[in-house]
């Protein structure tokens, strides 16, 4: 056999274990541990296949099987409401920029929000545990109230429960919101094409760094601050400038990286993203750097990714840069159609690569 | 960020690139990167999408994580579940699969396992909790190995008694002479290992060039420096050269770092034998600790197992590891075996070939080059 007939052989036969691979990544994760672990919480494919093996069949219904950040419901009149919970068991209760009581409000917001609804009212429930001090609660209600306020959004109803001294780490909060969702407006992955543009609505991996050194047993010193903000009144002005907008997301738990790959696969494009224009902080870079931590995967909690038609790309830009919360939005990438289902990084060294689903989880309880 | 970007480059990268192409002509190279950390370097910056198709990168065995057999693994989570244990370990072994399961199914069930990044944290874990024992599963080539030892020599100083080190500690000059040995494998030169050298220097690696006529060139980890690296390796053969150099000269000397080595003696001595995933048993290529330190010696103090168990047969990981087949060539690479359920531990590790080749680089190659020809952002 000659070299370039070996080469040719070579490259066919890597292309049929490709797809192979694809074809057996299209399958659903199976659940094979007997135990939860921590994985199962990281909201990579453990998670889904927990979803699927546990929840998905015992309560199967049509809003669920959606599996968006809220489920629609669509009220007799016509009217169609967000709804969305979200609990909360960030360590450390307190961290440089937040507290668990901003999370709880901002991530049941933020939810509600990439439905493009409006929020309504939240629920909040708490699991306190015994010897838990009077005012180490007292501070998270009023940031939550704080944060409320800030959103605009009431606290409506909630529930309290009081558990032995080490049957919970402090405590845990539960939120659920309804929101509203205005005639016409739908966003979908579903609508995204072959050629939108790709936006980060800012600053990447702030808060899961600030978290992260927050726990101190890293040894690392910087002054990195929690992005957490509701994105509600954000989302409203990228919406007014950019109506055709297709599909957005909070990048939480998991990171850009990971919502990117869930768009991937909900739309069977590709998501061209280049490196060299992902911003974050040289701080935040530094430090993912040094504990070998990819800032993509790093949890946002003030930040989304929108995909948008490439004509109205600068419309939106423009518009979020308008906004405190959206001053450093910045085009990303780009949907292509090939190859499908996955997430490509251009390198900003020249070379490309793939930036797949997070395996194992390197931060559990950033939120 | 400074220090960083300067070597990530990518004008300086098409330089390289060039140069590359040009020295490489109509002739194929088949060089073999030794060490785990460029492997996780070439795939998360897409190098091999940029080297022309007649350079190959062959992935060697230099994945501190990859080479732990099975049997060590089972070891190590006996240890963990005895009483009063906490066990301490990398992240990237948490994950590494026993014959039985792995530490984080360990932890899930009781055990307390804790990831640390330092030894060091391990054995402050020991002070802070006097009725606890304190374990620290010590894995790595001579990269890590100092760091234990200076450890170990902190507890004996602070007298800590509640503090041991399952060692795993392996040395990196007989993999090579393996892979140098084998048969099926025809490469043209080394990429020869960064950090390692730090410790131990240039010497050790004379024996490539002189015994085995085989160039070797010390590379950085950021890309720039597989690039140049390389370059060096083509010059050398075009110049009828074959010479062990030093490309990461910011950092390795000649001579290593005489101090980490002297304490790497002071603490520990080479076992006879010891077995290496996907390798089998190599004499001299691993550390235990010495005589006067064995009360900090876990395999003393506790009822270890040690028992070997056979790789799973569908598994490849020795081929991979001694790079006779790329990853994708292996039977079970991407369907039975992938980073989330991990049948071999070259799936395992960020610096395992087979997880970084499934993690980043597994597309098509006109695909990439297709993608990477332009910017998809530059018109905003």
């Amino acid at each position: 056999m000659t070299d370039v007939a070996r080469k040719a052989g070579s490259t066919g036969r890597e292309a049929a274990v490709f797809e192979r691979i694809e074809a057996f990544r299209r399958r659903r994760p199976r659940l094979l541990d007997d135990v939860v672990t921590l994985a199962h919480g990281a909201g990579g494919k453990a998670s889904a296949a927990l979803l699927d093996a546990i929840f998905m069949p015992a309560f199967s219904n049509d809003s669920l099987a959606a599996q968006t950040d809220a489920a629609v419901l669509t009220l007799p009149s016509g009217d169609r409401l967000a709804f969305s919970t979200d609990s909360f068991v960030v360590k450390p209760l307190r961290f440089p920029g937040g507290s668990a009581g901003h999370l709880a409000v901002h991530g049941t917001v933020n939810d509600l929000a990439m439905m493009g609804a409006s929020p309504l009212a939240l629920s909040a429930a708490f699991v306190l545990e015994e010897g838990f001090p009077m005012d180490s609660l007292r501070a998270i209600v009023a940031d939550m109230a704080e944060a409320a306020a800030a959103a605009g959004v009431p606290i409506v109803t909630g529930d309290t429960k009081v558990v032995d001294r080490g049957a919970a780490d402090g405590m845990y909060i539960s939120t659920s919101g309804v929101g509203v969702i205005p005639a016409g407006r739908e966003l979908s992955a579903a609508k995204v094409a072959d050629g939108d543009v790709v936006i980060s609505s800012g600053m990447i991996g702030d808060h899961g760094t600030a978290v992260m050194l927050a726990r101190g047993d890293l040894a690392l010193d910087a002054e990195i601050v929690s992005d957490t903000a509701p994105l509600n009144e954000l989302m409203e002005c990228l919406l007014a400038a950019a109506p055709s907008t297709r599909w957005l997301r909070d990048a939480t738990r998991g990171g850009v990286g990971t919502v990117c790959n869930e768009l991937a696969r909900a739309c069977d494009l590709t998501v061209v993203l280049e490196e060299a224009a992902l911003p974050v902080r040289p701080t935040v870079a530094a430090a993912c750097e040094l504990l070998g931590i990819d800032p993509l995967y790093v949890a946002n909690e003030g930040k989304f990714v929108a995909v948008v038609a490439p004509a109205e790309a600068q419309a939106a830009l423009t518009a979020l840069r308008e906004h405190p919360l959206g001053r450093d939005a910045v085009s990303i990438g780009q949907i292509r159609s090939e190859p499908p289902g996955i997430v490509v990084l251009l390198t900003a060294f020249g070379g490309t690569r793939i930036v797949d689903m997070l395996v194992g989880d390197p931060l559990p309880r950033i939120c | 960020m400074r220090f960083v970007d300067e070597y990530r480059d990518p004008t300086a990268a098409r330089a390289l690139v060039a140069q590359i192409t040009a020295l490489a002509g109509d002739d194929e190279f088949k060089f073999m990167e030794v060490c785990g950390g460029h492997t996780h370097t070439i795939y998360r910056h897409g190098i091999e999408h940029i080297l022309p198709a007649s350079v190959e990168l062959v992935h060697g065995p230099g994945c501190p994580v990859c080479v732990i057999p099975m049997g060590r693994v089972d070891d190590a989570i006996a240890v963990a579940k005895e009483p009063g244990v906490i066990f301490t370990s990398f992240g990237d072994m948490m994950r590494v699969p026993g014959s039985k399961g792995n530490l984080l199914k360990a932890k899930a069930e009781g055990a307390d396992v804790r990831f640390v990044y330092s030894p060091l944290d391990a054995l402050r874990i020991a002070v802070d909790n006097p009725d606890r024992e304190v374990v620290f599963f010590a894995v790595g080539f001579e990269t890590t190995a100092p760091s234990t030892a200076i450890t170990l020599l902190q507890a004996r100083a602070r007298g800590v008694s509640n503090f041991s080190v399952f060692c795993n500690h392996v040395t990196i000059v007989p993999p090579i002479k393996a892979i140098l040995e084998s048969p099926d494998l025809r490469l043209n030169g080394f990429l020869g290992p960064g950090h390692v050298s730090t410790v131990v220097g240039q010497r050790p690696y004379r024996f490539v060039s002189a015994q085995y006529g085989k160039p070797l060139v010390t590379a950085g980890f950021e890309p720039l420096d597989i690039l140049h690296a390389i370059a060096m390796l083509l010059t050398q053969i075009r110049e009828g050269r074959c010479e062990i150099e030093n490309q990461y000269s910011r950092v390795v000397r000649e001579e290593g770092n005489p101090r980490a080595l002297a304490i790497l003696e002071e603490v520990f001595e080479l076992r006879p034998h010891f077995e290496w995933r996907g390798l089998g048993f190599i004499s001299q290529s691993a550390l235990k600790l010495r005589s006067e330190f064995e009360q900090f010696d876990a395999e003393l103090r506790y009822h270890v197992p040690g028992v070997r168990v056979a790789d799973p047969k569908a598994c490849q990981c020795g081929e991979v590891l001694k790079g006779v087949i790329k990853p994708w060539e292996c039977k079970v690479f991407g369907t039975a075996c992938t980073p989330e359920t991990p049948i071999g531990t070259c799936m395992v590790s960020s610096e395992g070939a087979c997880a970084a080749y499934y993690n980043f680089g597994r597309m098509h190659r006109e695909a990439a080059v297709t993608l990477g020809r332009k910017s998809v952002t530059a018109t905003l």
